[in-house]
């Protein structure tokens, strides 16, 4: 992890509120893994910085992509080309080692994280994708370019299947020969997905989101309960996290 | 000219004035990644309790203009396991370490001083106004009686000299810093957070899981300041002053206004090099006016 300045090289709005920003990374982008995250300054009037996890990485390159939710995003979406961006990171471990065949579970602001992971691993993947509206939907092209199979829903259903990412994913288990799901999503959507893997006895790592302080470990703010070894504990999200086994987090 | 940036403070040397500000700088492991700590002038430790807690449910911070309120609710392996598990490794980075602790009792107190004079840290840091706990805390701190019970107590049971941390949240903050020097604390530290509060106006719910949290970054500065300067008047003790600091002339202001030791707390969250940035800038300020010892600048400022 490091801090530094780094040269903005494209801003994009994917949906409507939803950008994604691409910036010089160096080493930085080298040493980012799926499921990291950056925690970027946004703004000198704004004391803590944005937490936004790691959509891509490659080529000394970096990209984020993230909702517009307040002035701190705001600020962010409306960074041009050729601007500076204050970004410390990379933070937090990733998804880990992926092989065989991955299950790749996102919801919403989830699925940018799961995009990197999908390109990079050595593994087969099958996406499964929700999102509110067809209005929403992101990054669906780049899924299909590096998953095997995307299955996309909206709770609406004005695109794709209608309904929860809950349906296509219990049916995917019953088919079977999946060796690990990665989730990023919404809390009551890494629930479902959770147990949903517990039942089917599929290794499960999610990506969770917390309001964080530092992002580095030392200020204790983005805590979440977890049961490592038994006991009960407060983890941090951005230092212990933000990916956890499904089966150590307290649901 | 070049200034001599060490400051003898109730008998302990450090380097350089700033100190990273309890709560914001763990034991000292995340920000020892980024940079060398033994840079900095000391490290006063999380919080902690005689046994370990859990903390308060989450969201604990938000952001604030110019600031931010936390709610974290001393989350702290306890006392035991930080001079098991987290004192080596600080003390082997070579930096002045200010172990500070809460308790729900003034013997509760005492009994954590001990320990940790036995186990060598340099000095401890007497929280007797966090605002994020039922009990203990800011309880003790509201009240000159409370402040002088704990502060006798732990100075009674403590080898190693004692810093009382006072609350902002009090009516007449020099009267309650009177109080702990009668009672013999060594050094006082100020400012605690400011409480306050948010609401989300779409949810009508407060911001923070325990609906009040401390406020605390540049907002705050000229609140710190003004307390600094009123109770560095008051007592003989020397002060540690802190609360929105986030550069170096923010620094040199509190030292103005009469502290010794400059606190950097929330700073660290906007950047995490903010504390070795404020140190090279006080020193080429104290370098370019001509000031040979940084502490002369302590209490310099030129009141009305």
């Amino acid at each position: 992890m490091e801090r530094r300045d780094c040269v903005i090289t494209e801003n994009r709005e994917l949906a409507d509120g939803v950008f994604s920003v691409s910036f010089e990374a160096g080493e930085a982008a080298l040493s980012a893994r799926p499921g990291m995250f950056v925690h970027i300054k946004c703004g000198d009037s704004r004391i803590l910085r944005r937490p936004i996890s790691i959509a891509d990485a490659r080529g000394g390159e970096m990209t984020v992509v993230f909702e517009v939710k307040g002035d701190g995003t705001r600020w962010l979406s409306r960074r041009a080309r050729g601007g500076s961006l204050d970004v410390l990171g990379p933070l937090g471990n990733g998804f880990g080692r992926m092989g065989g065949r991955v299950l790749a579970v996102g919801g919403g602001m989830g699925a940018p994280p799961l995009l990197f992971a999908a390109r990079t691993a050595d593994a087969r993947v099958t996406a499964v994708l929700g999102f509110r509206d067809g209005g929403r939907i992101i990054l669906e092209d780049e899924f299909r370019a590096c998953c095997d199979e995307v299955y996309v829903t909206t709770d609406d259903g004005s695109a794709g299947e209608r309904g929860t990412v809950e349906a296509p994913l219990g049916a995917l288990l019953a088919r079977g020969g999946y060796d690990l799901i990665i989730s990023c999503g919404p809390r009551p959507m890494l629930t479902a997905v959770a147990r949903l893997a517990a039942s089917f006895r599929v290794p499960c790592r999610v990506s969770l989101e917390e309001r964080m302080g530092c992002g580095v470990g030392a200020c204790l703010v983005c805590a979440c309960e977890t049961a490592r070894g038994g006991a009960q504990q407060m983890s941090r999200v951005c230092r212990d996290g933000p990916v956890f086994d499904a089966g150590e987090v307290a649901w | 000219m070049t200034a001599d940036m060490s400051v003898t403070f109730a008998g302990v040397r450090f380097r350089n004035p700033i100190v990273a500000a309890s709560g914001t700088f763990g034991f000292g492991r995340e920000y020892g990644e980024l940079y060398d700590i033994s840079a900095l002038g000391g490290v006063c430790v999380k919080g902690l309790t005689a046994r370990a807690r859990l903390g308060n449910p989450t969201p604990r911070i938000a952001e604030t203009p110019m600031g931010m309120l936390n709610s974290v609710g001393l989350q702290n392996p306890g006392v035991d396991a930080f001079i098991a598990n987290e004192l080596p490794d600080l003390r082997r980075l070579g930096v002045v370490v200010i172990a500070n602790i809460s308790g729900n009792t003034a013997s509760e107190y005492g009994e954590m001083a001990e320990k940790l004079s036995v186990a060598r840290v340099d000095m401890v840091e007497v929280n007797v106004s966090c605002p994020n706990v039922k009990r203990g805390g800011m309880m003790f701190g509201t009240s000159p009686d409370g402040v002088a019970e704990v502060t006798r107590e732990v100075k009674r049971r403590s080898g190693v000299p004692v810093m009382v941390k006072l609350s902002p949240n009090v009516t007449d903050i020099a009267e309650i810093a009177r109080a702990a020097e009668d009672a013999g604390a060594d050094a006082l530290s100020l400012i605690n957070t400011i409480v306050g509060m948010r609401i989300d106006v779409n949810t009508r719910r407060p911001v923070l899981r325990m609906n009040t949290g401390g406020l605390s970054g540049p907002a705050i500065l000229p609140v710190a300041v003004r307390m600094v300067w009123q109770v560095a008047r008051a007592v003989q003790t020397p002060v540690m002053g802190m609360g929105g600091v986030s550069r170096w002339e923010d620094a040199a202001e509190m030292m103005l206004a009469g502290a010794s030791l400059v606190g950097v707390g929330t700073a660290n969250f906007s950047d995490p090099h903010a504390m070795t940035e404020i140190i090279a800038g006080l020193e080429k300020y104290a370098n370019e006016r001509g000031v040979g010892r940084v502490g002369e600048l302590t209490g310099g400022v030129m009141e009305y």
